[in-house]
């Protein structure tokens, strides 16, 4: 029963990070009906700018007298430049292509997702960059149950940025117009909202979102390497397939069922297997039942 | 000037900064507290330089100022052109066959080890042809089959002593049954969908390699596969057969050959069959063709079965050549640098694939003092590929527009 339990608090830190970067697939997904190939890849700069700017900031020693502060920063500069990148990714790789077949969409992103992953390992070298242990030290005990503090930064950091979320596209102008194009685009630029600023909005969002679950998954594992965006990235794609692609709360609690699963199947099946998981989730959640859990506007020519 | 260069300008402008942006994190900070800028100036220069050396072409190319070079140019076109409808399809076929039979004899270890790879990744980019560029299905998960098909042949060898040729045809039979297995599951899929899954697929079957050490010995790969054997008659001491194994590189050149020529008919065969005509059909629009008569069903996952035979024997060559295989040879870059060969020479047409191999093959060993851009180059590639020539170097010649192009 301890053992379950400590699964079950590992499962939804995991899950958390995959909720993450699976929002960004989804919202991509909800406004131009296209996966964003590239999303894995903004999850690694993420989590690059994040080890870049800790390790400056801690050979400068403002992280030993401001460690929050410095967390923080991090975060957002990091979720900041990847927001930049996406927006770039966007307007060489998709922009151009609005209207050509799908099949050329996907390989231009394809081949950015190839880009950008190289251009990593270029400049950062093809080793794992390993990020200040500053924050890994510590734990609370329940009896034989341990909660690290980093778990409960990353489930604090991750709740308040799914409510942040919410709060952004549910209540907000911007988040009304998003939900607007997504239902239809000739519409709502007909009423005076550029499609074109909306889906670069969106874009930068998700990867935003990414770039906070890349420093997660850095400080939770301790460190980085360039292709690290490949296999979170088909996971939390199967995450966003899981709640119904296009739907954020879907894709939220998609991103908690996988990071369980994966974190049970690792504990109790084979821990060798654990990749196996998520993609047998994927592929019978789409022979079975398409729309996932909470999707249902999705027609039928499209799956 | 000309009209609208102002806005490219200013467009230009606006992308560099956004590019300095992107690129002084990654290399102006440094571990140990420092901030440089130099290593990004220099690295910035050089980009904003080609592109903007591009942006002039492209200009240039707009405006009149290029018909003195471009008028000269496009009679010589003309004259090349006319040289080749002079000289028949049959004289270049001559031509072809037999500076491919003379290779091994007028070259160095070095060349015929390339020439090896590249038609190696013939077979691979014409098997994979078949899926995407015939039946329009994208799958990303291709070289499982390449996979399926080395440690089939690394496996008989190993236990059972099967001889190279007999393996050949049991590795197709694997290859072709695991892309039915991974066809199935993913016959209702279009696009993204379907190119994650086999993504998946890929994967998943990698893991399996990597993990089940009782069978494939995990990350340590298989040691010690045969080579091609051949009985051949000899005269030494009487009249009799000798068994020998044809380890030499020129008799490997010879049997991959062999086998591109095997794919290259086979392929162009189905391509102008019935069976072709259809994958053609439900590439252009899956609904139509269903309403035409084709069966979807069995056609879609033939295009998986055949795409994978030949995946699965260019595997099976692949193990006897290297005697060695591991699950590092078969990752998801191998199958991306498959998809950029097809790509990058045209979807659906054979010459194209067999010159975008040899380009993605033989240019890399060109340059090999930037060995490191090689994956770099090829994504880049392959997104300037789509933006600017969709359809490849070598068009195919029967591609129609897809219904939901049209509308937009």
């Amino acid at each position: 029963m301890e053992f379950f339990i400590q699964q079950t608090i590992n499962g939804l830190t995991l899950g958390g990070i995959y909720a993450l970067i699976a929002l960004g697939y989804t919202m991509v997904y909800g406004i131009i009906q296209l996966i964003n190939f590239a999303h894995g890849e903004f999850f690694a700069a993420g989590g690059y700018l994040g080890v870049i700017l800790l390790s400056f900031l801690v050979s400068r020693g403002y992280l030993e007298t401001h460690p929050w502060l410095c967390l923080g920063g991090s975060l957002v500069l990091a979720m900041a430049y990847c927001a930049a990148l996406a927006m770039a990714v966007e307007k060489v790789a998709y922009k151009p292509l609005r209207f050509a077949s799908r099949l050329s969409v996907l390989l231009s992103a394809l081949g950015m997702s190839i880009f950008l992953q190289n251009g990593l390992m270029l400049t950062q070298g093809v080793y794992d960059k390993p990020y200040p242990s500053i924050f890994s030290h510590g734990n609370i005990e329940f009896g034989n149950i341990t909660v690290s503090y980093l778990q409960i930064i990353i489930l604090v950091a991750t709740v308040s940025l799914l409510v942040l979320l919410n709060i952004l596209v549910f209540k907000t102008r911007i988040g009304k117009a998003m939900r607007a194009t997504a239902q239809d685009k000739v519409m709502t630029s007909l009423l005076g909202i550029s499609s074109n600023r909306i889906i670069s909005i969106t874009f930068a969002i998700g990867a935003a979102l990414a770039a906070a679950a890349g420093i997660m998954v850095g400080l939770y594992y301790g460190s980085v390497r360039y292709d690290m965006g490949f296999v979170p990235g088909i996971k939390a794609f199967a995450a966003a397939v899981l709640g119904g692609i296009g739907n954020i709360t879907g894709a939220m609690l998609g991103g908690l069922i996988i990071g369980m699963v994966e974190i049970y199947g690792a504990g109790y099946i084979s821990g060798q297997y654990k990749d196996v998981f998520a993609f047998i989730i994927l592929i019978g959640v789409l022979y079975f039942r398409p729309t996932g859990i909470m999707g249902e506007n999705i027609d039928d020519t499209r799956i | 000037m000309i009209p609208g260069s102002k806005h490219i300008w200013k467009k230009y402008a606006i992308a560099m900064i956004w590019l300095l942006v992107l690129l002084w994190p990654l290399l102006g900070i440094h571990a140990d507290g420092t901030l440089t800028f130099s290593e990004t100036w220099s690295v910035w220069i050089w980009i904003a330089g080609v592109l903007l050396g591009l942006l002039m072409l492209v200009l240039a190319h707009r405006s009149s100022t290029s018909r003195m070079v471009r008028a000269p140019v496009a009679i010589a076109m003309e004259k090349i052109n006319r040289l080749g409808k002079v000289m028949p399809g049959k004289v270049w076929m001559v031509l072809i066959i037999s500076v491919s039979l003379l290779f091994p004899f007028l070259t160095d270890r070095y060349a015929q080890d390339v020439a090896i790879n590249v038609l190696v990744y013939v077979c691979l980019g014409l098997g994979l042809n078949i899926v995407v560029g015939l039946a329009g299905m994208l799958d990303l998960g291709y070289i499982a089959f390449y996979g399926v098909g080395a440690y089939t042949y690394a496996l008989l060898s190993i236990h059972y002593q099967f001889s190279f040729w007999l393996s050949l045809p049991i590795a197709a039979c694997f290859a072709a049954i695991a892309g039915c297995i991974i066809g199935y599951p993913t016959l209702r899929m279009r696009g993204d969908y379907l190119a994650i899954v086999t993504l998946g697929f890929g994967e998943i079957v990698r893991i399996i390699l990597n993990n089940w050490m009782e069978l494939t010995n995990g990350p340590n790969g298989i040691l010690g596969i045969n080579a091609p054997g051949l009985m051949l008659p000899q005269f030494s001491n009487g009249i009799g057969f000798e068994y020998i194994y044809l380890k030499k590189l020129h008799y490997l050149y010879y049997i991959v050959l062999l086998l591109c020529v095997f794919t290259v008919i086979a392929v162009h065969r189905l391509n102008f069959s019935r069976i072709g005509r259809a994958w053609e059909a439900i590439r252009e629009d899956e609904t139509v063709a269903e309403l035409m008569g084709v069966n979807i069903f069995r056609l879609k996952l033939l295009a998986y079965a055949m795409g994978a035979v030949f995946g699965g024997l260019a595997g099976a060559f692949f193990a006897a050549r290297m005697r060695f295989v591991s699950p590092e040879s078969f990752t998801f870059i191998e199958s991306a640098m498959v998809l950029a060969m097809v790509v990058l020479g045209g979807m659906g047409s054979i010459p194209g694939i067999i010159l975008g191999a040899m380009a993605l093959i033989v240019l890399p060993e060109l340059f090999r003092e930037v060995e490191l851009y090689r994956m770099l180059a090829f994504g880049a590639a392959m997104t300037v590929m789509m933006l600017f020539r969709p359809k490849g170097l070598i068009p195919a010649k029967r591609v129609g527009t897809r219904s939901e192009e049209r509308e937009g």
